[in-house]
């Protein structure tokens, strides 16, 4: 089976923000929510770079070892998913999580802060492929129809990369030695404990 | 002078709350602004990582309205991962389970203390009814809040397995509303704790010969009697021990129930969880040696804190100085030795 990974060009992003829009509308994502954002360094600045980030299906997640309650599983495509219906909504994955990816849906005082959303490479969750349940809880399911991530889909340069590691790797490898450049693989250090030797 | 000393320790305690909150947030280096600082050429990764400094995240700008998320990677949430699962489950298991041993062993050695004169039939007045409400309201909230936070650290290992998925979710999300509402209870006894003993917890000369005969705990024989006022040694060291890991406790706690309030970034939050869940360990360990003591481990003493009143065999024995005091009468008129019914 294919490792499923995310990896952002940072040197084609151009910040349009067409993989958060496209991943609001499919999942129908409520206000505040933003299963994945566009950060932007030195903004302005000469060195000027943007990434799109979400969860990225670490290996090893630290959300899955912080986890109270243990609600999260990673699938056979290395994807992380987690159970809504068990999530006590205590906050600790946002803290073990080094990219910032959960996401809560109430923001109110006393630590209530609902179930826990995030990415989840438009792969649902434990409930039945396709079903109303797993659709209203976790979004569409994009992966059991056999497609990849809509951000990615929709990236207007083909910046965002989603799907078997070893093929986006290949293509952003392929990427850097035709322009001469490339600031990074971003994140994979972090979530894979592995780069992309450019 | 007591006076005096009384109010200089209460800001004391005040700066050293103070001084709290201050380490909290100036453990913040990861705020958004701090993206400023990083140099213009540096735009790969792998730069800016070898940048970071500890705790810091690298960050940027980001449209949307919430500003948590222009952290793009904060790799110190791994260092905070280790703490949770490894770190404080040593640090939680060697301080409850070693405590629970150590009261076992010392149980088995020492038996119950009893009363060496036996009991002489008359009662004196030890603790009055407000104190005793304000013990118990400290006492049941803090029971609660530590069975509901050890099984934060603990449930997964040792209730998930035969609760299930299911009932053990359940079971943590009621336990975690009864952590966060009881806090309110017991945040108001810990204050009204610390504002009624403090005039009687101030160290004297009679804590040091009571420390140096180890409070008469570890001797066998009929000895005399280790002199204490009303309150012993040991039990002003648990008393400053409240006070001070209660708000300790209390502060990390509020900003846990508060998340990313009024400028809280993300540093502050791991880092009040690794204060909130060490001190709570800890506090845990030692009033199981309280309860011990306040129980089984001696004769004669819980019913100081059930109907109000000791033996006064009990209490010449464990607060001779004390004893005294009440008997001239010459501080509280109220304290009256009554023979027991």
């Amino acid at each position: 089976m294919a490792r499923m990974k995310f990896l952002c060009d940072a040197d084609r992003c151009i910040e349009c923000n067409a993989c958060v829009t496209a991943c609001k509308n499919e999942h129908e994502v409520p206000w505040g929510i933003n299963r994945r954002r566009v950060v932007t360094l030195n903004d302005g600045k000469p060195g000027e770079r943007s990434i799109s980030m979400a969860c990225m299906h670490c290996t090893d997640a630290p959300c899955a070892a912080v986890c109270p309650v243990n609600v999260f599983y990673t699938t056979a495509d290395g994807v992380v998913l987690h159970s809504k219906d068990l999530c006590i909504g205590c906050g600790y994955c946002f803290y073990a999580c080094p990219f910032g990816a959960p996401q809560y849906p109430k923001t109110t005082n006393f630590g209530s802060r609902g179930k826990m959303d995030k990415c989840t490479f438009c792969a649902g969750g434990p409930e039945a492929d396709g079903s109303k349940e797993e659709y209203e809880k976790y979004g569409a399911n994009r992966l059991a129809e056999g497609k990849l991530p809509l951000c990615a889909e929709f990236c207007s340069t083909k910046s965002l990369l989603a799907g078997d590691g070893d093929v986006i790797a290949q293509i952003y490898k392929e990427r850097v030695s035709k322009r001469g450049y490339g600031s990074g693989a971003w994140g994979w250090q972090t979530a894979y404990h592995e780069t992309i030797a450019s | 002078m007591a006076k005096v000393s009384s109010r200089l320790l209460s800001h004391i305690c005040i700066a050293a709350a103070v001084m709290m909150l201050v380490l909290i947030a100036a453990a913040a280096p990861s705020s958004p602004a701090s993206a400023q600082n990083v140099p213009q050429a540096a735009t790969s990764e792998q730069q800016l990582l070898n940048q970071l400094k500890l705790g810091g995240a690298i960050s940027g700008q980001v449209s949307i309205p919430d500003k948590k998320s222009a952290n793009l990677i904060h790799p110190a949430g791994r260092d905070w991962r280790t703490f949770r699962t490894v770190w404080l489950k040593w640090i939680g298991g060697v301080a409850v389970v070693g405590m629970v041993v150590l009261l076992i062993g010392f149980y088995m050695w020492r038996g119950t203390m009893k009363i060496a004169g036996g009991r002489s039939g008359r009662t004196i007045v030890r603790f009055s009814g407000f104190e005793r409400f304000v013990h118990w309201l400290t006492a049941t909230t803090f029971v609660v809040l530590g069975i509901t936070g050890l099984n934060i650290t603990f449930g997964r290992a040792l209730i998930l397995p035969w609760l299930g998925p299911q009932a053990f979710s359940e079971w943590s999300e009621w336990s975690k509303y009864a952590h966060n509402y009881i806090s309110f209870a017991f945040t108001l006894g810990v204050l009204l704790m610390f504002l009624m003993w403090v005039g009687q917890n101030f160290p004297t000369k009679a804590d040091i010969t009571w420390f140096k005969m180890g409070g008469g705990m570890f001797s066998k024989g009929h000895t005399e009697p280790a002199p204490a006022w009303k309150f012993n040694g040991g039990q002003k060291l648990l008393y400053w021990f409240i006070v001070v890991a209660g708000a300790a406790m209390i502060v990390t706690g509020f900003i846990l129930l508060f998340p990313f309030y009024a400028g809280l970034t993300i540093d502050s939050m791991e880092l009040s969880q690794v204060f909130h869940g060490t001190v709570g360990v800890l506090f845990v360990a030692l009033i199981i040696a309280h309860i011990y003591l306040g129980t089984i481990g001696m004769e004669g003493a819980f019913e100081a804190m059930s109907d109000g009143t000791v033996d006064v065999n009990w209490a010449k024995e464990h607060h001779p100085l004390w004893y005294d005091e009440m008997k001239s009468g010459a501080v509280d008129a109220n304290a009256v030795v009554t023979p027991a019914e």
